[in-house]
């Protein structure tokens, strides 16, 4: 019954937030679209990224004196669901930004609608899309090879040499083992191994086998959530005693719990803002992480376990910083202002967020560098800073 | 590939192979009382494994919720068909079969949830609250249209997979889960070759129950009349055995082994609401290897299945599913050859 009260719990979440939103309609200067998952298989991000994006309007209720208002439709993790609420956003409800969503394909298919209607799109996943063909997206999420080439450093100052990789055998896996082989060559690591594995395998007894018989210094693995944590279960059950290594896929309160002791020292990127606490206090974003978490706090009642809230956050100081120097150029509200936004956001320079430090520029869909990633140790179910 | 290898292969084949046998023995038994490919088997174990992994978590597993609504739709159902038939006399008797008994196992299971009680307590009722999924669902969906041809029959079983699952997930959400070891017994062999406890157990549960199931067909009057209904269910009627009764009792059988095969399988694979089909399909190959009749041929079709798969994983992780679902062609082809067109039973049902 618990899970009935939960999606009657977010029902009435998307309620009230919509609800929010047409209260404030006509105060409202400014207007943010955002469209996430509050219900289907991905409701486990959107309902964080739907969270994050109440604690970012809280935190940021005004910019230059004008109010912001956030309009949130649920897609229901359906991309033909997140096109169409893209289309509703901008034809009724008029709004500058568009930004989104839970899921890959959804957020696309809202770059799409985006692009047609001249409108800029704050994506909050690492979409996947040639930037000269849709000038008016970017993503406030870190590119899978950055993250990748982080682990790799973190090989080669551990010294290792050989490398095996088991994931998935889907897109994610593929992501994952190109970026592999790109960054390995660089640091003198060879890879040994390129199995995989569907996401709904029971055992990967077989796969493990081979990659232990090949006796590499590590193991790499490209899954995510729950099912990437079978080879790190089949791993410790075949004994071996070599590094394992995982990726920011693997970032999930329900992985830590499925993994148990199989996870113990496990190396993973991820940005800072998972370890905020334990960051240095010179690190650029320790100082607003602290502060998102308080607000975050404040206005869900609940403490941040996750990435994706912070995501959300983050595309909203992205949207604040680019709107604040576009609305000198035109009023809100007007095509004049959606373009000025989205230039103006291609021109963002050194925004500090809670993931990252963002510059964007026109032809590329991210705008974040080496501060925004860490490397984390899986220490007894927490996710502990591995300088 | 070593011997070590070899070995460590053929366990964890065997091990998945236990699994897939107790699968099959409950879809052969199905298939062969009722003529229904029961595709929502694996989503019944899934159902067993998520509840217990909700009972370790201390939460109240939302399964009790569907099989009180489940036995409330079943009850109805069977009190229109008593009054249709004017026979409102038996309404007493049918409220409580269909309603008091279901009951039973969603009271128990309440009672579980609290803190505090023992774990073999939670597996106990997680398997005895998935009892009733199928007997249920067959009052409410299979017997109207018991006698509709074996097509329409898989359509209608298909459909009620993709609602079991969808209801899975809104249950337990897209997350999977594991549980704690039934055991954490590690048993050595020569030459430093070792067995988990786990696997012991899977392969003895399934040693032991297929034993069970050849007694009770062999010595039981319940055994036999499912025998004779599997054999010719218009001979069976005609000697007095009610073939809706006997096909509840192949239900209830199957529903219990899913049970089982949910907490087996549990501590050692991570469930998804989602597992139970992947699973009902491999025991499906190897029950196509026995006919769809034969239980000792599904069996070997079953530690097949469970073999090839793991020898397949370590081969090629990627083309594994490929290579255990390639069976199934040599396996259809060699039995066209060789089997004489057998008579067609729903002939005889439909006159």
């Amino acid at each position: 019954m618990k899970s009935l009260m939960l999606i009657l719990t977010r029902g009435a979440l998307a309620a009230a937030l919509t609800a929010c939103g047409v209260a404030s309609v006509f105060a409202a200067d400014l207007k943010v679209g955002l469209s996430v998952s509050l219900s289907g298989p991905n409701s486990s991000l959107g309902v964080p990224y739907a969270k994050g994006m109440q604690a970012a309007l809280a935190y940021k209720p005004e910019i230059n004196g004008r109010k912001v208002q956030l309009i949130v439709l649920d897609d229901g993790s359906d991309p033909t669901t997140a096109g169409r609420n893209a289309r509703k956003l901008i034809e009724e409800d008029k709004v500058d930004v568009l930004m989104g969503t839970s899921g890959v394909p959804a957020a696309i298919a809202m770059a799409q609608v985006g692009k047609e209607a001249k409108t800029p799109m704050i994506g909050l996943t690492p979409i996947l899309l040639d930037p000269n063909e849709n000038p008016w997206v970017m993503t406030v999420a870190q590119p899978t090879q950055l993250m990748i080439d982080a682990v790799v450093e973190r090989m080669k100052r551990n010294n290792v040499k050989t490398v095996g990789y088991i994931g998935f055998t889907d897109a994610w896996g593929d992501l994952v083992y190109d970026a592999l082989m790109k960054a390995a060559p660089g640091a003198g690591i060879k890879v040994v191994s390129n199995e995989r594995y569907a996401r709904a395998d029971a055992s990967v007894t077989g796969q493990v086998l081979k990659i232990v018989a090949l006796r590499p210094d590590a193991v790499m693995t490209g899954g995510a959530g729950t099912p990437g944590a079978l080879p790190f279960l089949a791993l410790q059950e075949r004994g071996y005693k070599g590094g394992v290594y995982g990726q920011h896929g693997l970032i999930n309160p329900d992985f830590v719990r499925v993994v148990g002791a199989a996870g113990q020292n496990a190396l993973m990127p991820t940005g800072p803002v998972i370890v905020a606490e334990q960051l240095p206090d010179g690190y650029p974003t320790k100082k607003i992480a602290t502060d998102f978490r308080a607000v975050f706090q404040k206005v869900n009642n609940a403490p941040t376990s996750d990435a994706f809230s912070a995501y959300s956050f983050d595309g909203w100081l992205v949207f604040a910083d680019a709107a604040s120097r576009a609305m000198k150029k035109a009023e809100p509200g007007t095509a004049e202002f959606r373009v000025a936004l989205r230039d103006a956001i291609f021109s963002t320079k050194e925004v500090v967020g809670t993931h990252g430090v963002y510059t964007f520029k026109p032809g590329s869909l991210y705008g974040v560098d080496e501060r925004a990633r860490v490397i984390v140790k899986l220490d007894n179910g927490q996710w502990k800073l591995a300088p | 590939m070593t011997w070590d290898v070899a070995l460590i292969l053929i366990t964890d084949g065997l091990a998945n192979g236990a699994v897939y046998l107790l699968a099959g023995l409950g879809l052969v038994l199905i298939f062969s009382v009722t003529r229904v490919v029961f595709v929502p088997f694996g989503d019944i174990a899934a159902f067993a494994a998520l509840s217990l992994a909700a009972f370790e978590t201390g939460r109240v597993p939302a399964t009790i919720g569907m099989v009180a609504v489940l036995a409330a739709l079943a009850l109805a159902t069977e009190i229109g068909s008593l009054l249709r038939r004017g026979e409102g006399s038996r309404i007493p008797k049918a409220v409580l079969m269909w309603g008091v008994l279901p009951a039973i196992p969603c009271v128990l299971a309440w009672l579980a949830a609290r803190p505090g009680v023992p774990v073999a307590v939670h597996i106990a009722v997680a398997v005895l609250l998935v009892v009733p999924i199928a007997p249920l669902l067959a009052r409410v969906v299979f017997q109207p249209i018991a006698d509709a041809s074996v097509l329409v029959l898989l359509i209608v079983s298909l459909a009620l997979h993709f609602l079991l699952s969808g209801l899975g997930l809104l249950f337990f959400g897209p997350e999977g889960s594991r549980t704690t070891p039934l055991t954490s017994a590690v048993f050595t062999l020569g030459g430093g070759f070792t067995v988990s406890g786990q696997v012991v157990l899977m392969v003895g549960a399934a040693i032991v129950l297929s034993g069970l199931f050849f007694l009770v067909f062999e010595r039981t009057v319940a055994g036999k009349a499912l025998r004779a209904t599997a054999v010719n269910r218009v001979g069976a009627r005609l000697v007095g055995i009610r073939p809706v009764r006997t096909a509840l009792l192949a239900y209830g059988c199957a529903s219990l082994l899913a049970g089982l095969i949910g907490v087996l399988i549990a501590p050692v694979t991570t469930m998804y609401y989602d597992s139970g089909f992947i699973i009902g399909l491999k025991a499906f190959v190897a029950a196509i290897i026995g006919g769809l009749v034969s239980y000792p041929m599904t069996a070997v079709g079953a530690l097949a299945v469970g073999v090839v798969e793991s020898f397949a994983s370590f081969w090629s992780g990627a083309m594994k599913d490929v290579i255990v679902f390639s069976l199934l062609i040599p396996v259809l082809m060699l039995r066209s050859f060789m089997v004489t067109h057998s008579e067609e039973e729903e002939d005889e049902v439909d006159q």
